[in-house]
């Protein structure tokens, strides 16, 4: 059982000074699973990834992470391990090939020049490799950073944010790529914001305040939040959704381009309290949650949430 | 957890390979780290004149005879003072020392000349100003000479037996100190100490901190990798830097101010390695400690400064009080400015140097040591 999961941790615990940043998480990661990390801005899901990686030392906790101790072993952990930082910690200073050339040889990759030259040529940088990371783009500087983090054939990554300020073609090459890598048998934890990213997870977890608030698949997601949403279509949405947040029952009403999302966790309170609205020139319909509304309603009762 | 060695070269090499490029690219730092030793040189060799000539002078003159003039012509001829002031009492004399208007009073007495002639020895009392002893210290050295030879002249013939020792007249200077002749030979070579100290110290001093503010840190420790092989690692490429400022400095020392050197210049290197070692891993501890760049510039200076005064670079080292005397043999800027003007000025040999080596020996040692102790492998 215990060789299925490529991560294995509870009660993870990290405070900087009195504030909880990390508060008792626990988490499973199976091999060959994409896991996503998502919750809002100052969550902890940065904190988080470095314990995992001996970068930060955890306060409480206890796991595996590839077999090896996470509080103990982080030297082994750390070479079987692919870390992608949130922000770009390369250095500007040197050129592609060498960035990749220093990783590769502090991992003693085997075949370092052949490697490297893959690398490069994996990445589409075949004829800038002498450029310096300093002068890419953010994208490319992404996509540098990953190059990087898989050149020394690690069994997990963590990705921290890996496509921010990436544009969408490569975001997909991106994700077909990991999908591939997992196929092979790695595993990936990544944090991201985007929707359509954490759809196109195995499974996620999602936290706040340091807290895990839910986890499993897509669905199980969903389902946890117990969300009933309509949508409507019509005029002047933008004041329809300002009344509607008045209404007791209405927990959200979140603008979707055209489209307004309304939801609450009582269904029955919701109906009721939609009830004024449902006329011309607005159309109604009950459609079933989705990740968005679920995560905007966590984010938006988090608070309550471990306060109860 | 046994399985892994604790050191690699394999690492070390990496990093070093690195540290290399990045030095090259760093066009500026790399231009400082040549522009500084011979702008020092320049500063130190030729505009900080250390043999100071003409100084102001105030005269008490209260003797109406002759050798009391050929005294005052003798101390205007040697170049040392000059006499700008003629001051009729003591008071109106020490108004001027204090407010730094002159350096010097000379007071000769009243009956001088009738006093010598007698052979009594009278007293001529020299005033100095000794707030900056460096100032002073040659033109009083040089008094007791100049009396001498300068009144031989009045004191021919049957007067003659006056020019006996103790000599003819009895020199009082009231000043602290008792310096010892400083020269260009002697800055020159203290020089090496002083830029190696403070530039070494200053580019390792920033090397942790620039990855930490870079944000390149989290980067490396995410790597497997240890501390020894990081920090050696960043110190060794300015091993050669310190080398081609040692290399600057002799090169000016020989060709610009023709210091003398009689000792090995061989043994002078690899003592210079030693040195640099010792500068290196101060820099690279003040590195683990410091939080970011300015921080690790400040601990630089704070140890730059007394390391200077206290080394016997800029005051004399014997001149300096015993508590003094003790704090400056801690630093490795001491031992290595007696060892480089002993190679240099006395021709001093191996057994010599060894005794002033291994201070800084054993200071590197424990400066490194605590850099790999303080060295944090997370990033809290
Ligand atoms: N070194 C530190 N010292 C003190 N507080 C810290 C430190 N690092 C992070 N924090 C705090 O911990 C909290 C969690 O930060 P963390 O970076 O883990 O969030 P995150 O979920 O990654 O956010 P984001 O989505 O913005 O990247 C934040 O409130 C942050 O201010
Ligand atoms: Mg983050």
């Amino acid at each position: 059982m215990a060789d299925d999961l490529a991560i294995d941790v509870r009660g993870m615990t990290k405070r900087f000074g009195d504030r909880t940043v990390v508060n008792d998480i626990a988490l499973q990661v199976r091999t060959g699973e994409i896991y996503g990390f998502l919750g809002p801005n100052g969550s902890g899901k940065t904190t988080f990834i470095r314990m995992l990686c001996g970068l930060l030392r955890a306060d409480a906790g206890s796991g595996t992470c590839l077999g090896f101790d996470v509080i103990n072993d982080s030297e082994d952990i750390k070479r079987n391990v692919g870390y992608m930082t949130q922000r770009f910690s390369f250095w500007e200073d040197l050129s592609i090939s060498e960035n990749l050339d220093f990783v590769a040889r502090m991992y003693g990759v085997k075949n370092r020049v052949e490697a490297v030259r893959q690398s490069i040529e994996r990445l589409g940088l075949a004829g800038r490799q002498k450029q310096l990371a300093g002068e890419l783009s953010g994208g490319w500087k992404q996509r540098l950073a990953l190059a990087a983090c898989l050149i020394h054939q690690p069994k997990l990554l963590l990705l921290d944010e890996p496509t921010a300020g990436v544009d969408p073609k490569a975001r997909r090459d991106f994700w077909e790529q990991i999908h591939t890598l997992a196929a092979e048998g790695l595993t990936f934890l990544i944090t991201t914001h985007y929707m359509d990213e954490a759809e196109r997870c195995h499974r996620l977890a999602y936290i706040s305040y340091g807290n895990l608030l839910t986890h499993g698949t897509v669905d199980d997601v969903i389902n946890h939040v117990h969300l009933t949403t309509w949508s409507v279509t019509g005029p002047d949405l933008i004041q329809l959704a300002e009344q509607l947040r008045k209404q007791p029952g209405v927990q959200l009403a979140v603008a979707f381009g055209n489209m307004l999302h309304v939801s609450g966790d009582d269904a029955a309170a919701l109906e009721k309290a939609i009830a004024p609205f449902r006329k011309a020139p607005h159309e109604w319909q009950r459609i079933r949650s989705g990740l968005e509304d679920a995560f905007i309603h966590l984010m938006e009762h988090s608070k309550d949430n471990f306060s109860a | 957890m046994k399985k892994h060695p604790p050191f690699s070269l394999e690492r070390l090499w990496a990093i070093l390979v690195k540290e290399f490029t990045q030095m090259r690219r760093d066009r500026l730092t790399f231009a400082m780290m040549l522009g500084i030793p011979l702008i020092q040189l320049m500063l130190f060799g030729y505009a900080i004149n250390s043999d100071p000539r003409h100084l102001p002078a105030a005269v008490l003159l209260a003797d109406d005879g002759p050798q009391g003039r050929t005294l005052l012509y003798a101390l205007q001829n040697s170049t040392y003072f000059d006499f700008t002031r003629q001051v009729r009492t003591e008071t109106e004399g020490h108004d001027l020392l204090a407010r730094g208007q002159v350096q010097f009073v000379v007071n000769i007495p009243q009956n001088f000349s009738r006093d010598l002639l007698r052979g009594e020895r009278p007293s001529v009392l020299i005033e100095a100003d000794a707030t900056d002893p460096a100032a002073t210290g040659i033109a009083l050295g040089s008094l007791g000479t100049l009396l001498n030879t300068a009144l031989a002249n009045d004191l021919k013939g049957p007067l003659a037996f006056l020019n006996a020792t103790p000599g003819p007249v009895d020199l009082r200077v009231h000043a602290l100190y008792n310096p010892e002749v400083v020269t260009q030979y002697n800055i020159v070579p203290g020089l090496m100490g002083v830029i190696l100290t403070m530039t070494m110290v200053m580019i390792t001093g920033l090397a942790i901190t620039r990855e930490r503010e870079r944000g390149t840190m989290e980067n490396l420790l995410a790597m497997p990798t240890r501390p020894a092989e990081v920090l050696i690692g960043k110190i060794t490429p300015y091993i050669m830097i310190g080398y081609i400022q040692v290399a600057v400095i002799l090169i000016a020392a020989r060709v610009l101010f023709h210091v003398p050197m009689h000792g090995s210049i061989p043994l002078l290197l690899i003592v210079a390695l030693v040195f640099i070692a010792a500068n290196l891993a101060m820099g690279i501890t003040f590195s683990t400690i410091a939080k970011n760049q300015l921080q690790a510039m400040q601990m630089t200076f704070f140890m730059f400064l007394p390391s200077m005064l206290l080394s016997g670079f800029m005051f004399p080292f014997r001149g300096m009080p015993h508590w003094a005397q003790w704090v400056g043999e801690v630093f490795p800027l001491t031992h290595f400015l007696r060892i480089v003007r002993g190679i240099l000025l006395k021709g001093n040999g191996l057994p010599d140097v060894a005794r002033e080596l291994w201070p800084i020996a054993l200071f590197a040692v424990i400066m490194m040591t605590l850099g790999i102790k303080r060295y944090r492998q997370t990033l809290d």
